[in-house]
């Protein structure tokens, strides 16, 4: 028999302060995705690899300044791989291992539960981009400074959009299928929808990846604020997928 | 402590559908601060649905929920409670003592992580992720967030499903430890022994309705004349003959080849008659007991015996 002193377990509840789980729960998240093998193959390699090929093969079509727009479009797509894709994949098994019923019985406000993941995902982001910029700059980006604070803010906003629609995909449906449409949806915004390579459809300049791509081509090339357009389609994108999510989202 | 102090839980009238299937059909429950409560039931009962509604994790169709006077789900009522979801749950990826600091960030003034990871045997896994760890395991895991946070009440939905008995019998004295120390604790399960051992009330529900409740021993407690002697002999004895032998009201009947039960009012003449009509009839009586009814025969007085789907 296991005896404890007496007092062990007298209670003493409350709430522990909100910037420690802050911080605890995002260190948690970017932890835990950094720590994923198959979560870095899709953030940081495959990027990493593409960025490497678009600047270097010149059989792949691909505005001037080279390196300049593949970059931006490789920054786009490392935000949808971690902020959509691996988002997705991440709550839809989470949910399935009962870890936000878990944390929605302790004392972590709603609120903060879905702040931790955020900040947790721009972590990760911020990892990303920073050694893709590094690359980039190796293989001979020229950075406008200018360009800076709209490439932070694109880049947060971009994460907050693709975040709330891999939220949306990964909070409703089983974990095996999120991870199937998550890795699809991937390849095909990749391929067709205005990342790798510029579309010339209409419609695809109304896609969120498009936007991104085309938003940060402006302000990572040419340093300049993006445009209108692209900033009012991922905003668009973001407050419906935000608002669907809310209603969709289940915890287990 | 007062002579009426505000109940821990209380429920009642509480309902829940799903769809057409009535979960939870009217349900009435109180459970006093510093005592626990075992819901014991077959699968299917409602002790699950009861519990996360308490919880805050279900929405209730009708009736009325008080948790420590709050309504659940409360942002108010969940530092003060731990919870113990049926299987647990953590990220698939998480390592024991990291799931268990990120819970304990979240109080004010948890128990010490390592410490409790030791306790509940789990040391030899701390570099295991949560989806390589046993049923068992996680269920372990679990138990410690639900106590990490040092709460006035905790609830237990089938804390021991899936444990060893070694981690079984630790259960029971962590829960032992809980009450000692002034901690309420509402725990549902489908073990006889658990509720028996750890209880100081025991709701048995059955199809979303209680159907008895009160202390083990009140549940158990032999009406004079609802007795067994049991006893095992030779298969086939006539036992209408033994019956015409014995006092009016007693019945005798063989429940098994060869197991004998006589049912009523036991006396020690009542032994006397049985032993001394098996050696008339040149068979030795093996195994005679009286026997004090148990709650597992009890429970399956009230909820039948039949499988449930």
């Amino acid at each position: 028999m296991t005896t404890f002193a007496p007092g062990t377990f007298k209670p003493a509840p409350g709430r522990g302060s909100l910037p420690r789980m802050l911080f605890v729960h995002a260190r948690t998240e970017a932890m835990l995705t950094l720590r994923n093998g198959e979560q870095i193959l899709l953030t940081v390699i495959i990027p990493l690899a593409l960025l490497v090929a678009l600047s270097l093969m010149s059989v792949i079509p691909m505005p001037e300044p080279r390196v300049g727009s593949a970059a931006a479009r490789i920054f786009a797509l490392a935000i949808i791989s971690s902020a959509f894709t691996g988002q997705a994949i991440a709550l839809g098994f989470d949910r399935r291992y009962g870890v936000l019923k878990r944390l929605s019985a302790s004392a972590l406000p709603r609120w903060l539960l879905v702040a931790g993941r955020v900040c947790g995902a721009l972590v990760v982001v911020a990892i990303q981009i920073a050694l893709l910029a590094v690359t980039a700059l190796i293989l001979g980006w020229r950075f406008p400074l200018s360009g800076l604070p709209w490439v932070v803010l694109l880049i947060v906003l971009g994460t907050l959009t693709f975040g709330a629609l891999g939220v949306l995909l990964g909070g409703a449906l089983r974990a095996e299928i999120v991870l199937a449409l998550a890795n699809i949806i991937w390849f095909v915004l990749l391929m067709v929808g205005g990342v790798a390579l510029s579309v010339p459809v209409g419609f695809v300049h109304l896609l969120p990846s498009a936007a991104l791509a085309q938003a940060l081509e402006t302000s990572v090339v040419h340093g300049t604020a993006p445009g209108v357009g692209p900033v009012a389609v991922l905003v668009a994108w973001g407050v419906v997928a935000g608002a669907l999510a809310t209603r969709t989202t289940r915890l287990t | 402590m007062s002579p009426n102090p505000q109940p821990a839980v209380e429920v009642s009238g509480l309902v829940k559908r799903y769809g057409s299937k009535t979960a939870v059909d009217g349900l009435d429950l109180v459970q006093l601060p510093g005592t626990v409560l075992a819901l014991l039931g077959p699968n299917g009962a409602g002790k699950t649905t009861t519990v996360e509604i308490c919880e805050g994790f279900r929405s209730a169709d009708d009736g009325t929920v008080r948790v420590l006077g709050l309504a659940p789900g409360a942002e108010a009522l969940r530092p003060r409670i731990g919870v113990m979801p049926q299987g647990g749950g953590g990220y698939p990826g998480i390592r024991a003592l990291e799931m268990l600091n990120l819970v304990a960030a979240c109080a004010a003034h948890p128990l010490d992580p390592k410490w409790l990871i030791e306790v509940l045997g789990l040391s030899g896994v701390v570099r295991t992720p949560y989806k390589r760890l046993s049923g068992g395991q996680q269920q372990r895991l679990s138990l410690a967030c639900a106590l990490i946070g040092r709460p006035e009440l905790v609830f237990l939905d089938e804390p021991t499903a899936g444990m060893d008995p070694q981690a079984r019998h630790l259960v029971w004295d962590l829960v032992s430890a809980l009450r000692e120390d002034g901690v309420t604790v509402l725990l549902t399960t489908h073990l006889m022994d658990e509720a028996e051992a750890l209880a100081d009330n025991v709701v048995i529900i059955d199809q979303g309705r209680v159907v008895a409740q009160g202390s083990p021993a009140e549940l158990t407690a032999n009406r004079a004349d609802d007795q067994q002697l049991r006893f095992r002999a030779r298969p086939g004895l006539d036992t209408s003959l033994l019956s015409a032998a014995l006092p009016e009201g007693l019945k005798v009947r063989e429940a098994t080849r060869g197991a004998y039960v006589v049912e009523g009012l036991i006396d020690p003449q009542v032994v006397s008659t049985v032993t001394s009509w098996c050696a008339q009839q040149g068979v030795l009586a093996e195994e005679l007991t009286v026997a004090k009814r148990s709650l597992e025969d009890v429970f399956l007085e009230l909820t039948g015996r039949e499988l449930r789907s």
